[in-house]
């Protein structure tokens, strides 16, 4: 199976081609190539999505260390390495499940620049999926850093009305945190002599190089998952995204930053981690109780989305942070689980902005009149969104509440009122949305979902419970990988 | 059958229901819908009451587990879905099968003007699904997915008429107040993993002797260990069964079908925490602190809830703040030790409650989805067979019986247990002591607003029929609306009274029967001698703990009191409201202090409005607009970008508003980077 990764990699690359290829022979027949690239672009990113369902299926778990690696000098002492362990597996697959349903959400609802934006969307996801499986530093930095341009010109080209503000502020942010990793990176290399991610996960940096190097990648990190106070990209940049952006961003793009935490700062900078996890859990329930008020008080669907994005990562960064097996696996869980529920919510916001082109909460009411299926699929990510037991959304919030519990208590309590928080924010806006009579005449022929937007949820809802009731299936991947994680830590930092 | 498979089709039969009606209801029809869902309860009802029989019998086994899928595995957080049956579960199931199955019947002829007839069943079914679960969880994970199961039911059938703002707000409020409880719940849960590494009660219940010294560290304090998990784990309870602070959302849950509030808000949701806390007992027994805590909410909310529950005008508050009011008297028997008779109490609440719910639905759908009492009055004779069973249930949630015989109703029983527990366990503690006089004043306020309520539906004048709003002081009354349905109703307000139909009745009779003999039937197994062989262990309660062998003990002024105090309730209600009419609603309109305090619920929900509601909103807008906006926005990108765009202007053509060239540059950019990167490797 040497190669799959690559071919996983780089099979939307053949979709661009592909897509280009048609653009040539299309000619001046615009709906054609338009049509023509949406196909191509769904085929590519199914057979994506194959490939990566074969990758899982044959993917050892009782394995702890890399799989299906990839090594090859490049040039200059660099290695175009390549593997996925139990972790970044788990990643790889959320990035190929997302990716049709973008497809085909944006389906409609893209109708200018059809055969760039399916460009952009394919050659994102070849980068994401890179950003995953990538075993050099170099490598992965290529990635990480390159898949900032699709999504810059997805938000910048095919955004709302305040698309470059948005656009910029996205890139300012992450410009910052980048170019301090990049300096951390190449301090790295020339400490380690090595640019190997496996190498240097068993290399022991003195303690205070670890703070300096900690500190560079938290920049980055920080700013992707976002935290607490580097999170203000984050509702301009899902407000103006169009809605398939929004679902690539809530999805995948910010999980790098908890896989880049896990990946890097857990395993290469121990007692540094150790030593800034207060740092990190003050920032996190900071995070969880600050943006959970936040979202209560927004009046557009999506930034009250997008704040409640902020307030889930928190739970994330207090998993990973907290150093035991409950923490990992929820963080892990809660990362997945986020980028299968917020994706909904934001197709939700699609739905009725395709129909209706506001997000405003106050313009809608009483939707479950006239769009019963909606109201019910709206309502089951709500009670995802909110934790319920059953959903996916529990299993991840009520273990990384767990770990953090085992590393300190006070963070605990303070992230367990987010449980709260998140039910206040969550259910209002579902009221004002869907229930109550319905006021606003614009309203009285909007039509319930049809059979390509149920289509579109239907993989998601599945998800959803089945991760919800048995969320084995995950932990099963990930166990012996995670395991391997905290034991690694435990043993540098002697907890 | 095997036991396994009995009990996994009682379990799966009410959430095969709900999934057929929930799914396909606009395909079948509304009857199909209905048919399937109140058949399949009918036959989990009969399910339960056979694994009642047997496992109290000594057909079965007296305790067993099946499993039926690995839940949540991450290392020693280990739980299972399975199906937990033992006595103290099988009570639960009987409970809730039963009163579950008759108020699909009742909901038969309640809900039958109502559209979305398919959606409403679909929601009991479900709801009984979840608390099936939570009553036969075998791990804390199954308890807490039960557990806000029933609480996602809940919420969808407070809010069943999503057209009304008030419902939805109840709505909400009640799944929020509940998620405050849940959260003092899940950091129990944790408090136990983390002491006892398990989250399953069998491998942690026997840990409890060997931790009875252990000090635990929690929120930089020091604690007992089992005290402070049984501390936390009971704020669930407290949020779930509406116990003082967190009862705020009970009475507004009212804003459901009547049905709704028979089924989950008196005889069984509600009831959880108290399940909880008796589950809990090998847990509790060693947690002397924390029982008097449970102790001391249970009374006062008792206190408390019958206190507010004599000012109400809307006939469901009264009877909810009865609810609120008999479940402190459960806590309180638990608090004392006496698990038992908190069990036996709440098995004959389930009945007598249910039935004057189902009783007041019954009066309400009479007058046309009225629910001010002070606009009833003389529904006896038109209503008779609703007046009987009232008086029946009535007569049992007062407790009416004859110590010197042992004679009386369920109430009777049930209550007379817990009294004389508290007074038992009040010869050695003062927390006791103090419990056993509130519970005895409670006794009395129960009787005289219970009574109440009868007065002023059935008995004096009628004023129902015209329109005398003017007659009757509407100005102040901010909740007495109606029950009423979405739709135009088919007949007019005006009409004359009209006895509920049979699929009605048929439940209230058997509910009365219920109410009369439950109590009677059950007492020798659920308190008296023949309790041990009853309770199989299910329950557990320390060597020491002798209380419910003592009754005997009790002098006669104590077992008579009860007696007394309900008389003196039912004498002053009949004094203020049958043979001086008109004098309740005279102390009312004089807006006396002591009454206002009571009418307003002493100010609660001002209280919460005006701390947390619109305390979270200012701090909302506070972070946003301050903290997001003019601090973080301000000082960070917007500022830089002020400065660059002034350096834009400087610098001239660069600024062009084109995003591929930014993208462009952007490019430029990661290329020089990388440019350097590569030169300084090769160097």
């Amino acid at each position: 199976m040497t190669g799959i990764l690559s071919l996983t990699t780089y099979l939307p690359l053949v979709g661009v081609a592909a897509i280009l290829a048609l653009r040539l022979l299309a000619g001046q027949d615009e709906a054609r190539a338009n049509a023509g690239a949406r196909w191509i672009a769904l085929a590519t990113t199914l057979a994506t999505l194959a490939l990566s369902v074969l990758l899982v299926a044959s993917f050892d778990r009782s394995q702890t260390g890399f799989q299906f690696t990839e090594d090859a000098a490049w040039f200059s002492g660099l290695h175009y390495h390549m593997g996925v362990d139990g972790i970044s597996v788990l990643f790889v697959l959320l990035t190929a499940f997302l990716m049709p349903i973008c497809v085909l959400a944006s389906w409609r609802s893209i109708n200018k620049r059809v055969i760039e934006y399916m460009i952009a969307f394919l050659v994102l996801e070849s980068l994401v999926i890179g950003v995953f499986c990538a075993l050099d530093l170099l490598v992965f930095y290529l990635f990480f850093e390159g898949q900032l341009i699709p999504m810059f010109l997805i938000i910048g080209v095919w955004g709302g009305k305040n698309r470059v503000y948005a656009a910029f502020k996205f890139f300012l942010y992450t410009l910052l945190g980048s170019v301090l990793m990049l300096a951390a990176i190449l301090a790295m290399i020339s400490i380690a002599h090595t640019s190997s991610i496996p190498e240097l996960m068993t290399y022991h940096f003195a303690t205070g190089t670890q703070t300096w190097l900690w500190l560079a990648f938290f920049a980055s990190f920080a700013v992707k998952m976002p935290m607490w106070p580097v999170h203000t990209w984050l509702p301009d940049a899902h407000v103006e995204a169009p809605t398939a952006g929004s679902v690539i961003l809530a999805g995948i793009l910010l999980k790098m930053g908890g896989y880049g935490f896990m990946r890097f700062s857990l395993p290469m900078f121990p007692s540094a981690s150790l030593e800034f996890t207060p740092l990190i859990f003050a920032l996190s329930v900071i995070a969880i109780v600050y943006t959970s008020l936040v979202a209560f008080r927004q009046t557009d669907m999506k930034k009250l989305i997008a704040y409640s994005s902020v307030a889930h990562m928190g739970f994330v960064t207090l998993g990973i942070f907290s150093g035991n097996l409950q923490g990992e696996q929820g963080a892990l869980f809660q990362m997945l689980s986020h980028g299968v529920i917020s994706g909904a919510l934001f197709l939700c916001v699609g739905i009725v902005y395709d129909r209706m082109h506001t997000r405003e909460i106050a313009f809608y009411g009483g939707l479950v009149n006239r769009m019963p299926w909606y109201a019910a699929v709206f309502m089951l990510f709500t009670m995802g969104n909110v934790g319920l037991p059953g959903t996916s959304g529990f299993v991840g919030e009520i273990l990384t509440l767990t770990g953090t519990y085992g590393a300190a208590t006070w963070p605990a309590i303070i992230a367990s009122s987010g449980v709260i928080l998140s039910a206040v924010y969550a259910l209002s806006l579902y009221r004002r949305v869907v229930f109550g009579q319905m006021t606003n005449p614009a309203l009285a022929t909007i039509g319930d979902m049809d059979s390509r937007e149920i289509l579109i949820f239907a993989p998601l809802i599945i998800a959803t419970l089945v991760l919800g009731f048995q969320p084995g299936l995950v932990f099963n991947l990930t166990n012996a990988s995670t395991i391997h994680l905290v034991d690694a830590f435990r043993a540098a930092t002697g907890r | 059958m095997s036991p396994q498979l009995l009990v996994s089709l009682l379990l799966f039969a009410p959430l095969l229901g709900a999934l057929i009606a929930g799914l396909f209801g606009r395909r079948i029809g509304d009857v199909a819908s209905m048919s399937v869902t109140t058949g399949l309860l009918f036959v989990a009802c009969a399910l339960g009451w056979t694994t009642f029989f047997q496992v109290v019998g000594g057909g079965w086994p007296p305790h067993f587990t099946v499993e039926i899928a690995p839940f949540i595995n991450v290392g020693t957080f280990h739980s299972d879905w399975s199906i937990r049956i033992d006595t103290l579960s099988a009570v639960m199931l009987v409970v809730v099968t039963t009163v579950s199955a008759l108020v699909h019947l009742y909901s038969w002829g309640y809900m039958a003007d109502d559209p979305a007839r398919p959606r409403f069943f679909a929601y009991l079914s479900l709801f009984t699904f979840a608390m099936l679960a939570l009553v036969t969880a075998s791990d804390f994970m199954q308890l807490f997915f039960g557990w806000e199961g029933v609480g996602l039911a809940s919420y969808l059938l407070i809010g069943f008429w999503h057209h009304k703002d008030t419902a939805n707000a109840a709505s909400i409020k009640a799944f929020v107040v509940n998620r405050v409880g849940d959260a003092g719940f899940a950091l129990g849960i944790m408090t136990v993993f983390w002491a006892f590494g398990s989250i399953r009660f069998a491998e942690i219940f026997p840990q409890m002797a060997s931790h009875v010294h252990v000090v635990w560290r929690f929120a930089g304090q020091d604690f007992r260990l089992i005290d402070l998990a049984c501390c936390l784990l009971f704020i669930g309870a407290m949020g779930k069964s509406a116990q003082f602070f967190l009862h705020t959302w009970l009475p507004d849950a009212m804003e459901g079908p009547t049905p709704v509030s028979a089924l989950i808000h008196a005889a069984t949701m509600v009831t959880a925490g108290v399940y909880m806390v008796c589950l809990l007992s090998p847990m509790f027994e060693y947690a002397p602190t924390a029982k008097e805590v449970v102790t001391i909410v249970g009374a006062v909310t008792s206190l408390f809830a019958a206190t507010v529950g004599l000012a109400q005008n809307d006939i469901k508050r009264v009877v909810a703040y009865s609810t609120c009011s008999q479940l402190g008297y459960m806590f309180l028997a638990a608090g004392v030790g006496a698990y038992p008779a908190a069990m036996f109490h709440l098995f004959t609440h389930a009945f007598f409650k249910a039935l004057l719910f189902l009783g007041a639905g019954a009066v309400i759908l009479a007058v046309h989805h009225e629910q001010d009492m002070r606009k009833m009055g003389g529904l006896w004779r038109v209503i008779p067979i609703t007046y009987a069973v009232m008086v029946l249930g009535t007569i049992s949630i007062t407790g009416v019986g004859l110590p010197g015989i042992d004679l009386g109703f369920s109430g009777f029983y049930s209550k007379d247990a817990i009294i004389n527990a508290a007074f038992l366990a009040g010869r050695t503690d003062g927390i006791s002591n103090f419990a056993f006089i509130i519970s005895l004043m409670a006794a009395g306020l129960t009787s005289f607003y219970s009574w109440r309520l009868i007065f002023m539906t059935f008995h004096g004048k009628a004023k129902w029929g015209h329109d005398s709003h003017a007659a009757n002081d509407h100005a102040q009354d901010d909740h007495a609306h109606g029950d009423d349905h979405g739709h135009g109703h088919g007949h007019g307000h005006g009409g004359a009274p009209h006895e509920a139909p049979w699929a009605m009745r048929g439940p209230l009779l058997l509910l009365a029967f219920g109410a009369i003999a439950a109590g009677g039937l059950f007492v020798e197994r659920f308190v008296g001698p023949e309790r041990a062989d009853f309770w199989r262990g299910s329950i557990f309660t320390l060597p020491a703990n002798h209380i419910l062998d003592s009754f005997a003990s009790v002098p006669p002024a104590v077992v008579w009191a009860p007696l007394v105090v309900t008389a003196l309730g039912f004498a002053g209600a009949w004094y203020a409201y049958v043979l001086k009419e008109g004098m309740g609603a005279r102390i009312a309109a004089r807006r006396g202090l002591l009454w206002s305090f009571l009418y307003n619920k002493w100010y609660f929900d001002e209280l919460y409005e005006l701390v947390f509601v619109r305390g979270a909103k200012a701090l909302g807008d506070l972070f946003w607009k301050g903290g997001d906006k003019a601090l973080i926005d301000g000082l960070g990108p917007d500022g830089v970008s002020h400065v660059s765009y002034a350096l834009g202007k400087a610098t001239g053509r660069l600024q062009t508003g084109y995003v591929y060239h930014y993208a462009f540059v952007m490019l430029l950019g990661i290329a020089g980077l990388l440019s350097y990167a590569l030169w300084w490797f090769s160097r």
